[in-house]
């Protein structure tokens, strides 16, 4: 049997602290923690850098870092610092060096780096994945961070090392959880599938928030025990995490072939935990590793009215087109732009601003905002366009005949720089002859 | 004519990757589960979001009373036509829907 700790959905949530305690005295082989995903936007992967604070993020690892030396296992994070970049990795390899001396303990660690040369991932051939966008070569090249999604393998091979904790960038939601009990031989189906449903922690059982659950694999499938005071698993909060962030509820794709959960039994042992057995796991022919890549996408400047007047509420939709319409040959005759060079959009709040054209309703809204987004190749052309956006928004009247008017600013200066835009650009997989050969492992004792 | 919203437990949409997304409707009842899944047709999922039916993928499970759609993005998750990024609002669509 082989037990896995896992103290919520990802570093940064919060834990529950008595939940962990109970998790550790209950003797797990292995403590895994995922860092993040794309679920935050392409900003992070772009930037190479975390979403969380360091400060929350240092405050919950070495709470993890303590449990660890008390549990006496390794401890693995996976996705480090959300994207998962060979910066990211570094960044929460200085953090826990500072809290390793801060404790006075010593440890060994194993970085798991995953991060990919645009250039060379350019000229590989690739395997689009279904809803993948067109790519050629200059897109992938012009990344600013790509990483391949590890594996049980690669996570295997950190620990093997000997490491009490694993610092891997990139790795799948399931590889971290997965990895040592495939490596101990229990059953390849359970050891996936109670991954995927361990991988957000308690978010698989009542009191999602309290975070901390058990998942006890062997060989012939998985049992899950969620720590926290009044927290209940039940074979319906178990098999209804398989829909969460997932298209497809039986079938999930990971590095070497994929899970197939059409057969799976789910059983109540008890009121609070669920045994799980009859998953399957499909080896592939071929292994591949799925690739993330994320390239600026344009300089963005923001500027934003409220519109309180009723007749301007009631008649925003004209107000905007003619505001766009009168923006675009400004733009033209000041400053000279060709049309694909830049774009300006207004996006309506308290209208259609969260659905845009797919919104089926329409309101009587008191008052409106509108946020205008300019985007350009580079940040003083996206301002100078904000600029240009700014007196429409302020006074642009309706008709020729009314009195000026002005609208609600909330900031000076109106316009907001927000700096790079990322786009995502790939969603591909690569062939690999040996799991390794797109990482690389680092081991220091700290 | 109820909406959908009204009938039900939950109606979840998330991001599935930057590239899908996936909605979940907790009818929380048999009898929910059986009128919905017998009274949204893929087509009008796929109306809806604008997209080819043949790409909407879906799942009635009678175990857990869920019907889940999946289908590509609308717009890329970030991209500049993106005004969600998390995915969480486009729900709102199938809990407004009216049934017969």
């Amino acid at each position: 049997m082989v037990r896995i700790l896992v103290p919520s959905g990802a570093l940064g949530l919060g834990y529950d602290a008595a939940a962990l305690d109970r998790a550790v005295a209950a003797g797990p082989d292995l403590i895994a923690i995922d860092g993040g995903s794309t679920d935050s936007g392409p900003s992070y992967l772009g930037r190479g850098v975390s979403k969380y604070a360091r400060e929350s993020t240092k405050a919950e690892w070495r709470g993890l870092i303590e449990a660890r030396a008390k549990a006496g296992c390794p401890l693995v994070i996976g996705t480090a610092g959300t994207c998962g970049t060979d910066s990211t990795v570094d960044w929460l390899y200085d953090i826990t060096v500072e809290v390793l001396a801060e404790l006075g303990q010593s440890a060994r660690i194993a970085r798991l780096y995953c991060e990919q040369d645009p250039a060379d991932i350019a000229q590989r051939p690739l395997t689009p994945l279904s809803g993948a966008p067109a790519i050629d070569p200059e897109d992938v090249a012009g990344c600013s961070h790509i990483v391949a999604l590890a594996g049980a393998e690669q996570v295997n091979a950190a620990l093997q090392t000997g490491a009490d904790i694993v610092i891997a960038g990139r790795t799948t939601d399931t590889a971290i959880i997965a990895a040592l009990p495939i490596a101990r031989g229990c059953d390849a189906g359970a050891a996936w599938h109670g991954a995927k449903i361990g991988e957000c922690g308690a978010l698989c059982a009542t009191n999602p928030q309290s975070g901390v659950i058990l998942v006890d694999f062997d060989d012939t499938g998985f049992t899950i025990t969620p720590m926290a005071d009044g927290a209940r698993a039940t074979p319906h909060t178990v098999s209804a995490h398989m829909l969460y962030e997932n298209s497809d509820p039986f079938i999930l794709y990971e590095p070497g072939g994929h899970l197939d959960v059409t057969g799976a039994r789910y059983t109540a042992l008890d009121d609070r935990r669920v045994r799980v057995e009859g998953s399957a796991w499909v080896p592939s022919e071929t292994y591949s590793v799925k690739l993330e890549g994320a390239r600026v996408a344009g300089y963005q400047t923001l500027v934003m009215a409220i519109l309180r007047d009723a007749h301007y509420v009631a008649n925003i939709d004209h107000w905007c087109a003619d505001i766009l319409a009168r923006h675009r040959q400004k733009v033209t005759e000041r400053m000279g732009l060709v049309p694909d060079t830049w774009h300006a959009d207004l996006r309506v709040i308290g209208q259609n601003a969260n659905l845009g054209p797919l919104e089926t309703r329409r309101g009587q809204p008191v008052e409106l905002g509108v946020m205008a987004i300019l985007t350009a190749a580079d940040q003083v052309t996206a301002n100078t366009l904000g600029k240009l956006m700014n007196p429409y928004l302020l006074h642009h009247p309706l008709t020729r005949d009314e009195e000026q008017p002005t609208f609600a600013f909330p900031f000076s200066p109106a316009e907001i720089d927000r700096g790079p835009a990322y786009e995502f650009v790939l969603h591909h997989v690569m062939n690999l002859a040996d799991p390794m050969d797109a990482f690389r492992l680092e081991v220091t004792d700290a | 004519m109820p909406e959908l919203g009204q009938i039900v437990q939950k109606v979840r949409s998330k991001n599935a990757g930057p590239f899908w997304l996936t909605i979940d409707i907790f009818c929380g009842t048999q009898e929910a589960f059986a009128k919905v899944s017998n009274a949204i047709s893929t087509e009008q999922v796929a109306a809806l979001f604008r997209a080819d039916p043949a790409v909407v993928k879906r799942f009635d499970i009678a175990d857990l009373n869920v019907v889940k759609f999946s289908l590509p993005r609308p717009t890329i998750q970030g991209a500049r036509d993106d005004r969600d990024m998390h995915g969480a609002g486009w729900a709102a669509l199938l809990a407004e829907l009216d049934l017969p």
